[in-house]
């Protein structure tokens, strides 16, 4: 290959090779497993039922993976973003009719328009003020939803969200809407594997690193920041309305304050800045609570316990610290074999 | 309208008053520490269960509530100790995790021991309301309000007048150069964990009375108080006490002149606007970063 003309400052990815990076090496992985669950076991609860949900949670948390663990900045209230898509196609289909994928296009619309509204003001908090600040727009979502009775139902929610179809097919059974949600899901995982290897992947992760050192270096933090946390809200809020018209119900519970608190665990969980530590941390703590359903009243306790845990010993998170701990296992493997060749050489 | 102003300001500053407490709570730990405690409203709720299990258990009344503190203080010093403690250095996601895992904990262990039922107090004197220029008071709401107020200067004094105090207000300034000083820093963060859990459960069994506690009450309660130390400026002991009375009274006067449904957005609400015009609370020192 000829050496190129200029240096590649922005650079995306390397033309004409992007299957062999080791990232999207995962996401053929990812894909077949996705795709093998349902044929080996077409009827299982855990894969058709739980698989959805497991499904949603990846997209919400590789979502929230791209402003916390890349950026740097967290956010408590996530699930407002969710919430908003999610009601966005509940009111417009319930109440006034409108086609599900119009609904959805309106609910991105709405989402958009309050996630660059509140981006500018709110990215320009820091550590806890941050923290707190996502955390109160969170909380104020979930009052509206719980007291605008006319338009949100209040805390029973609305009912009778009509399913979603795409021309001469309609989806109708649990695998329908596996397939629908692990497609989406592929998707995102891919968008963010090239998001963070982008030009404003790398501008993200010099945020993180030192926000004044990236204002040096030319970066528009504020503008870097703004993107995306406005591009993790409308992917969530997109999850958001498949949501709705999956269980074609939602109510005010399944976008409260515990629910944001649930997606910050699952990217920390995994392994903070890892797309496939939030896609494993979803995973694990989804099943985890699916599981953890049979104790009944000792649930809370067990999945306190095991969070404080992982986090006490892994607090780089599960995924990124197992797969340190089996590189180095192996990197040893590897020096203790070539020790004895050196010695006949 | 403007009538029943007293009566909204009395009820606003009793709520105040408790998540002051609270926020002062929070405020201790993040001095010391520099993490963010969101078990702070668990040891709110443990205060509170303890005493009335103990009362409806026939321990005398004052005992009760020195057990109940006792044993919400051992439970502070043991979350510094098996969950904070051993995950020194990590990020503060990080430690906002464990002291989520360890407030889901209590939550869950509460459940187990008290059930998911509403659990009352009575009253500490009596409940023969007292008029108040067109105002009800209830002895409750002034031992609320006595009870935050001695606690509050003797916190103050605590941190301005001992050699104790003023060793964990070094280690708040400089852990470092209060080790070498000889001041033993992982005592003094113990200390804080067991001073913040003591103002928690004194906080819950003053409110005990008057609102009804079950396993989860301390969620909203830990909520309310970060939010009362974040507005008064993270960091600053005082600041959370403004600002948990300034939020109480705010919310009494959005339920009573607004909407009760919304009193807890419009609470948010003010705090979003604060924070966009100060982005360091109303009293916190503006940051600076160290390049």
């Amino acid at each position: 290959m000829s050496a190129p003309e200029r240096p590649r400052a922005g650079g995306g990815p390397r033309p004409g090779r992007p299957l062999t990076r080791p990232g999207l090496r995962g996401l053929l992985l990812l894909a077949i497993a996705v795709a093998a669950l349902p044929l080996l076991f077409p009827k299982n609860y855990f894969v058709t039922v739980v698989g959805v949900a497991v499904g949603f949670n990846v997209i919400l948390a590789v979502s929230l993976n791209l402003l916390i663990g890349y950026a740097g900045q967290i956010s408590l209230g996530h699930a407002a973003f969710f919430g908003l898509g999610a009601y966005g196609s509940a009111i417009l289909t319930t109440r006034y009719g409108l086609n599900p994928w119009l609904a959805l296009l309106a609910g991105l619309a709405v989402t958009f328009l309050v996630a660059s509204l509140i981006a500018r003001p709110i990215l320009r908090l820091k550590g806890h003020y941050l923290a707190m600040a996502t955390l109160g727009f969170g909380i104020i979502v979930h009052i509206v939803m719980v007291q605008a009775v006319t338009l949100t139902g209040g805390p029973d929610g609305l009912s009778g969200i009509p399913g979603l179809s795409l021309p001469g097919w309609t989806l109708k059974t649990d695998l329908h809407w596996y397939g629908l949600v692990a497609g989406v899901m592929l998707i995102v995982v891919w968008l963010s594997l090239n998001i963070v290897d982008s030009r404003t992947g790398r501008a993200l992760r010099a945020v993180h690193g030192s926000e004044f050192a990236a204002e040096m270096m030319g970066i528009d933090t504020a503008r870097t920041k703004g993107q995306v946390f406005v591009l993790s809200a409308l992917i969530s809020a997109f999850a958001g309305s498949l949501f709705a018209h999956q269980q074609g119900f939602v109510s005010p519970d399944s976008f409260s304050f515990f629910v944001s608190i649930e997606l910050v665990t699952m990217v920390v969980l995994g392994g903070m800045a890892s797309t496939y530590g939030a896609v494993f941390g979803a995973v694990t703590l989804t099943l985890l609570k699916a599981g953890l359903v049979v104790f009944h009243d000792y649930e809370m306790v067990i999945l306190g316990a095991i969070l404080m845990v992982v986090m006490i010993f892994l607090p780089q998170g599960l995924f990124v610290g197992l797969a340190q701990g089996l590189r180095r296992g192996l990197a040893r493997r590897r020096e203790r074999r070539a020790a004895p060749g050196d010695e006949v050489a | 309208m403007l009538d029943q102003l007293p009566q909204f300001l009395i009820t606003g500053v009793t709520v105040g008053s408790i998540y002051a407490l609270v926020g002062l709570g929070f405020a201790i730990i993040y001095n010391a520490s520099d993490v963010v405690n969101f078990a702070q409203g668990e040891f709110v709720m443990i205060g509170a269960m303890l005493a009335i299990s103990l009362i409806s258990a026939g321990t005398p009344f004052a005992l009760a509530l020195v057990l109940a503190a006792l044993c919400t203080v051992a439970v502070g010093l043991a979350l510094e100790k098996f969950a904070v403690e051993p995950a020194r250095g990590a990020s503060v996601v990080t430690l906002i995790i464990i002291t989520i895992g360890a407030s889901i904990f209590l939550r869950g262990m509460a459940q187990l021991v008290w059930g998911k039922n509403f659990h009352t107090l009575p009253p500490f004197s009596g409940e023969t309301p007292l008029q108040l220029g067109g105002a009800t008071l209830l002895p409750q709401n002034l031992w609320v309000m006595g009870g935050t107020a001695v606690l509050v200067l003797a916190v103050r004094w605590f941190f301005n007048h001992t050699p104790v105090g003023k060793a964990l207000l070094a280690c708040s300034c400089n852990p470092m150069a209060a080790q070498l000083m000889g001041i033993n820093v992982r005592r003094m963060l113990l200390l804080a964990y067991g001073l913040s859990a003591l103002l928690g459960a004194v906080a819950g069994m003053l409110v005990a009375p008057i609102t009804f506690t079950s396993y989860d009450a301390g969620v909203m309660l830990g909520l309310k108080g970060f939010s009362a130390a974040i507005l008064g400026g993270m960091g600053n002991s005082m600041g959370a006490v403004a600002g948990g009375l300034l939020l109480g009274i705010l919310e009494s006067l959005g339920a009573g002149y607004v909407s009760s449904g919304y009193k807890d957005a419009i609470a948010f609400v003010v705090i979003l606007l604060v924070l966009f015009f100060r982005p360091s609370g109303l009293f916190g020192r503006r940051s600076t970063d160290r390049v």
